[in-house]
């Protein structure tokens, strides 16, 4: 194929893939608000409560625009998210942009500390696992991974902090941080350690640090066990192939194969299944958040559900869905850099 | 090869690293700090921080802490009504004219003097905004139109109030004493005020204060710090009070084991009991101004009859309910008025009678009993405590099909009248008994759209005579003689009602020794960080 008409074709599969960006959101914005609307659960009762007189309660249903036919309160919303404006959280009272940009920092620095220690830890499991199939080695990998599986992330927050921060002392409790660092640091990134390191504040960036250790380490525990068995099975079937066994009859060291040979061809399902779970992650680990007092996306979103507060919930709904459509456009341009055959 | 030497350097070097990691720990964990109070509490049922529109639990506890009032009730006494930025009042002799005469140096956290300008602008304030605690203030017959004049200042020191009606004084003063009735200064809001908001954008997260407290800073679901007012008429025994917010009762057990809180607001019945005996914390418990009660809708045909209401009251395990599932945070209570607030009725008349109930129900045409829907809300411990009701019900024939929901789901079902049996809360707005007897008896239209949708007419319940007394009730002057039709009231709503009261909201916050002061409100406008003090 030339390669003016291939360059042509990948531009092209990169803008289709642009182009799906805004069909999705605008499928996601219509599900979601329509699903926001047969809840049972009067959106007025989160603006005025449940004693508010009649005429309160009039009176907010005008303003909410829910006195208009669903098609027009839709558009209203639709225009309303084209120009910036995705209204004002009940529960906060503040604009759900200023919200979802303090509370997704949290769930961001959370999410990424947690998917590099998983990836890290994952990968090399898996790959151990893999490679000394049938030993003790892999026996335990895979009771470790079940553990990972099988264990109520409740369960295991609760005897973490009952282990390291009430019994043994060494790590902090819930929260972001101490108190004695509360409002100290001036919020620039919403990162808390970045915060920290950029206003040279090291006391608190270790604090921050401290406190990232138990709910990051426990969010890890749960990815990196999903990771290691996804690596286990991808290297198993690399390690099976004719290509490899042709490398091992030519004599190469067993270190080439695995990681020059096997493990690279196993790296495109590997970015997805990492990129899938650091996704979920940061949609928000809701218990996790809830157990460590984290103030993150997810708490935000679930505080937000029960309280019928749909601005905040339409608004946060649609930046998880933002971020699973980046991170798969990410993910889609790893997989040309991975694997020539996808280019 | 290891040798002796490089072992030993190894092993020096390792508890060298454990020790630098154990200093670093220990150095960035966090202790409360003196003159720093750390209350682990759940708050995310805060929205506002503005006294004329919150009406939650938290906000309403911060506005009483930041805010004073025209008046108060202390919560030694709570019945007595006290002046907290009024030094006296009095009453016209048509019982419409209310003349307040206000105290002199009770100063706002800016340190300029509350005047009666700023009582007045306060008050205009709620009517104006109408926000959904207005109501306790509006009733008197205030509204946009007649407020300059019903609401005025004299001098300087003068505040004059006019009800479309004869009012009660006590109803007046009590509604005065609910944090909507909070004294705002008037030149900090106006300076902020957006178009026609009366500072409400500004208010919602900020204060402007001449109670104890001014507020530092709210983040929605993290934390809310306070510092004391230098200006406060009494300064507070506390500089800082830090609200941090904890969902997990379990953390915030282990928080104040630990030594980070100081106050732990939200923990569970058994955690309750698990430290109830250490030596290390004190319980604070309190009677609160919430009771439990089952909704009976008066709209179905069978819960209508008198003799199955009557049935199911009689049916149902008071005691054993609040025994074994909410020892520690319910109390049994069988009448609409909860201890602690005026007009209170401590009688039980009801308590498990199988055989009566089942007598009661053949008496009605049902001795198979009958089958009905359950709605409640599924949270801990309401949906324990649905469960009980079940059964008790099933043990005399009535099958209850349970429609566990969200709270909210719930509170939407029975505004639209669609519920057959219900287990609901409901809390006093205010401290006046008007507040709970408005909402259960009385039902002045029962029309599909009528404007006041009391419990009563969710209900269905068509109750002229009991609406006539309620009336009667809060228009008398006497105060005595109020009281005693209260309890009149009650007697008569516990036989026809078609609520099932069963307990009474107790609040439990456990503190560590060494804390002392904390009090708990009958209200959550009541609980005082004020006294709040660290040994």
């Amino acid at each position: 194929m030339p390669r003016a008409r291939l360059i042509s074709r990948q531009w092209g599969s990169l803008a289709a893939t642009a182009a799906s960006i805004p069909i999705t959101l605008l499928g996601l914005a219509l599900v979601t608000f329509f699903i926001g609307r047969v809840v049972p659960i009067d959106p007025v009762l989160a603006v005025v409560g449940d004693r508010a007189p009649a005429d309160v309660v009039a009176r907010a249903r005008v303003e909410l625009g829910l006195d208009q036919p669903l098609p027009m309160q839709f558009w209203r919303y639709l225009t309303d998210i084209v120009t910036g404006n995705l209204g004002r959280s009940v529960m906060t009272s503040n604009p759900v942009w200023e919200d979802i940009a303090r509370f997704f920092p949290a769930t961001f620095e959370l999410a990424t500390l947690a998917i590099i220690i998983a990836a890290v830890l994952g990968i090399g499991l898996g790959v151990l696992a893999a490679t000394r199939q049938g030993s003790w080695v892999d026996q335990a990998v895979r009771v470790f991974c079940l553990a990972g599986h099988s264990l109520p992330v409740f369960v295991l927050g609760l005897v973490s902090l009952l282990v390291f921060y009430a019994w043994l002392g060494w790590l902090p409790g819930p929260g972001r941080q101490g108190i004695v660092y509360q409002d100290m640091v001036e919020p620039v990134t919403g990162l808390l350690t970045l915060d920290a390191a950029l206003a040279n504040d090291w006391p608190a960036f270790w604090d921050a640090v401290l406190h990232l250790v138990q709910p990051a380490g426990i969010l890890a525990f749960f990815s990196l066990a999903y990771i290691a068995r996804m690596t286990r099975a991808f290297m198993l079937a690399e390690l099976r192939s004719e290509y490899v066994t042709t490398a091992r009859a030519k004599g190469l060291s067993n270190a080439r194969i695995v990681w020059r040979h096997a493990f690279r061809n196993t790296l495109v399902p590997l970015v997805t299944v990492i990129f899938l779970t650091y996704a979920g992650l940061l949609e928000g680990a809701v218990l996790t958040e809830t157990i460590f007092a984290w103030p993150g996306l997810g708490q935000y979103l679930t505080v937000s559900l029960l309280n019928a507060d749909m601005n905040a919930v339409l608004g946060a709904t649609l930046v998880v869905g933002l971020i699973y459509v980046v991170l798969n456009l990410f993910a889609d341009l790893l997989y040309r850099l991975l694997d020539p055959r996808t280019r | 090869m290891t040798t002796r030497r490089t072992l030993l350097t190894g092993l020096g070097a390792a508890s060298g690293a454990a020790l630098s990691w154990n200093t670093v720990i220990r150095s960035a964990q966090a202790q409360t700090p003196p003159g720093v109070i750390v209350m682990a509490k759940q708050l995310d049922d805060l929205i506002t921080l503005d006294p004329a529109e919150s009406f939650e639990y938290t906000g309403a506890e911060i506005s009483g802490n930041v805010y004073q009032r025209l008046v108060s009730t202390p919560n030694d006494d709570p019945a007595r009504l006290i002046g907290d930025l009024a030094e006296s009042w009095t009453a016209g002799d048509d019982a419409k004219t209310f003349t307040f005469r206000l105290k002199t140096g009770q100063k706002f956290a800016s340190g300029k003097e509350a005047t009666a300008e700023d009582v007045v602008y306060s008050l205009q304030r709620v009517v104006a905004l109408n926000k959904s605690p207005a109501f306790i203030i509006n009733q008197f017959g205030f509204n946009r139109g007649n407020m300059a004049q019903t609401i005025r200042a004299t001098d300087p020191r003068t505040v004059v109030l006019t009800t479309a009606e004869p009012t009660a004084t006590s109803f007046l003063l009590y509604c005065l004493s609910a944090a909507v009735g909070s004294i705002v200064e008037k030149a900090t809001l106006s300076a902020r005020v957006q178009g026609d908001d009366w500072g409400n954008g500004w208010l919602k997260t900020n204060s402007a204060g001449s109670g104890s407290y001014s507020i530092v800073s709210w983040r929605a679901s993290e934390a809310v710090t306070l510092q004391a007012n230098p200006n406060a008429a009494e300064a507070p025994a506390t500089r800082r009070i830090i609200m941090r917010h904890v969902a997990d009762p379990s953390a915030q057990l282990l928080g104040l084991q630990r030594g980070d809180y100081d106050i732990a607001r939200n923990l569970a019945s058994d955690q309750i009991k698990g430290v109830a005996g250490d030596s290390r914390y004190t319980v604070v418990t309190q009677r609160k101004a919430g009771v439990l009660y089952i909704a009976m809708n008066q709209k179905h045909p069978i819960l209508s009859k008198p003799g199955v209401r009557q049935a199911i009251k009689m049916a149902i395990d008071y005691e054993g309910i609040q025994s074994n599932i909410v020892p520690s945070n319910y109390a049994v209570h069988q009448a609409f008025l909860p201890e602690g607030l005026p007009g209170a009725l401590t009688e039980k008349p009801f308590k498990m009678d199988v055989a009566g109930a089942k007598r009661l129900l053949a008496e009605a045409g049902h001795p198979d009993g009958f089958e009905c829907s359950f709605d409640f809300f599924s949270g801990a411990p309401v949906g324990d405590i649905a469960q009980a009701v079940q059964a008790n019900l099933a043990a005399i024939g009535i099958r209850a099909r349970m429609l566990p929901g969200e709270m909210r789901a719930v509170i939407t079902k029975t505004r639209a009248r669609g519920h057959e049996l219900a287990l609901l809360r409901w809390g006093s707005d205010y401290f006046d008994p008007h507040s709970n007897a408005e909402a259960f008896s009385m039902n002045p239209d029962n029309g599909d759209d009528a404007r006041n949708k009391t419990l009563a007419w969710r209900s269905g319940w068509e109750i002229p005579e009991l609406t006539a007394r309620t009336l009667a009730a809060v228009k008398e002057t006497d105060a005595e003689k109020r009281v005693d039709m209260y309890e009149q009231l009650q007697r008569d709503h516990q036989q026809q009602s078609p609520f099932a009261i069963m307990l009474q909201d107790v609040e439990v916050a456990v503190v560590r020794s060494g804390v002392r002061g904390f009090r708990i409100g009958v209200l959550n406008d009541r609980t005082e960080y004020a006294s709040i003090a660290k040994a």
